[in-house]
């Protein structure tokens, strides 16, 4: 932290980088998790699949990716907002749409809120 | 004496080909089936990690970026509305001096402004213009939604004949809404812009020549434009699973038309045999609902006359001021 936060007491959840210079994210950007905006979510059938990537290229937010060990789609539940444009684009009727609250672990609630 | 980029990025073949690395990580907060969150994420995978993006104030900066955190892992920056291109150029010239002085060992970085349809060819105009006219190695990439969508989906010259936006509701006296045909933002580049030798039209339903296309750009020295189809689910009010749907049917309609522009050359991509009726295009959007037969046959006769030469000057029936109060 810089040397004026302890000059002038500033609280702590008041103090900010100064010109809002923050590290950049990796893999995911963990300060705006969208799990739990879904209604409904995608579930593949890995029989019908055809790995033809069009869910991977067609998410505005990189929820599907190739997992190249087993050749299968994997999902990611963290941050998919249940747009359904991947379940739109698959042209093998792999994918469908259910309920989240259908399943034990639906809506992803947070523990702080944002 | 300025340096030349070096890189020549490899052109993707297939889906399978494209890079695995995502520039712009899960996590941030567009709407559920955002198509300018998909462009963003195909130009940022085509762009690799050597770049460095800029947010003129647009939804890709408002809804990207907040509480302290964004979703791009490269170097990223917000810029005025009004300046994106003259933050590129400061950012390019900075490079080209550290470059000389033997301060930066590496490659140029790809410098790619990422502005909508307000911050590229309404408000932002000027800087991109002379970012264009001093010819920096900068590409710019308009996202076109067709409106001002982060503060409440405002009409912009993007925005297409006839949709209803918060700024031309339609009403008893003007029953179609918008009563002005768009701005060409490709022909504003390609008339006026001799440094400019590539400009390119993409879509988010043809990702793969979206990739190309920014990759094609980035090879070329001096500043580049491309103009990318996204619809918006929250603007146009149709169902957001049918975002990519909705750019085919805009090319199958002729509302879209995908080329490039290289060195005074024109080429033409993905264009239909038959080309179905604007009709079909604009029967899934509420925001052309209230539109009458007679203004969808207008509609019908300007891209009829837009696309005998697709990316060329045509005349627009301009109603004026009289005729619109």
């Amino acid at each position: 932290m810089p040397k004026y936060t302890v000059k002038f007491k500033i609280p702590k959840h008041l103090q900010v980088p100064m010109g809002a210079v923050i590290p950049s994210p990796k893999t995911e950007n963990e300060g705006m998790i969208t799990g739990n905006w879904r209604i409904v979510r995608p579930v593949i059938d890995h029989e019908k699949c055809t790995t033809c990537l069009n869910c991977y290229i067609f998410c505005p937010d990189a929820c599907w990716q190739l997992n190249e060990k087993t050749e299968k789609m994997e999902w990611n539940a963290k941050y998919c907002k249940g747009c359904r444009i991947c379940i739109n684009e698959c042209p093998a009727d792999a994918l469908t749409a259910e309920e989240e609250l259908n399943f034990p672990d639906g809506v992803v609630r947070l523990d702080v809120p944002f | 004496m300025a340096t030349v980029k070096t890189q020549n990025l490899e052109m993707i073949k297939s889906t399978r080909n494209a890079p695995k690395a995502e520039m712009y990580v899960p996590g941030h907060r567009t709407c559920a089936g955002c198509g300018p969150a998909l462009a963003y994420r195909l130009v940022a995978k085509a762009c690799g990690p050597n770049s460095i993006f800029l947010g003129p104030t647009g939804c890709m900066y408002v809804a990207n970026t907040s509480y302290l955190c964004g979703p791009w892992a490269t170097p990223w920056t917000h810029c005025q509305i009004t300046n994106g291109g003259a933050v590129a150029s400061g950012i390019e010239a900075a490079y080209q001096v550290l470059i000389r002085k033997g301060k930066w060992k590496g490659e140029l970085p790809n410098i790619v402004v990422f502005a909508g349809d307000g911050g590229a060819i309404d408000i932002g105009l000027q800087a991109m213009s002379a970012m264009m006219y001093r010819g920096h190695d900068a590409l710019f990439v308009e996202y076109d939604n067709e409106s001002y969508a982060n503060t409440g989906i405002q009409t912009s010259p993007a925005t297409p004949y006839g949709a209803n936006t918060t700024f031309t509701p339609p009403g008893k006296a003007i029953p179609e809404g918008k009563v002005l045909f768009p701005k060409d933002a490709p022909q504003l580049v390609i008339g006026g812009h001799p440094a400019v030798h590539y400009v390119a039209t993409a879509s988010v339903a043809y990702p793969v020549d979206l990739m190309n296309k920014v990759r094609k750009a980035l090879n070329y020295q001096g500043p580049t434009f491309l103009h990318l189809h996204c619809p918006c689910p929250k603007g146009w009010l149709f169902d957001e699973a049918k975002t990519v749907e909705m750019a085919k049917l805009a090319i199958q309609t002729g509302m879209w038309v995908n080329y490039e522009w290289e060195k005074g050359e024109y080429k033409y991509q993905h264009t239909p045999k038959e080309y179905k009726g604007v009709g079909e295009y604009m029967k899934h959007q509420t925001r052309f609902k209230h539109l009458k037969p007679e203004h969808i046959s207008k509609m019908q006769d300007f891209i009829n006359a837009k696309l005998k030469a697709p990316g060329k000057p045509i005349a627009v029936p301009v109603a004026g001021p009289r005729e619109r109060a």
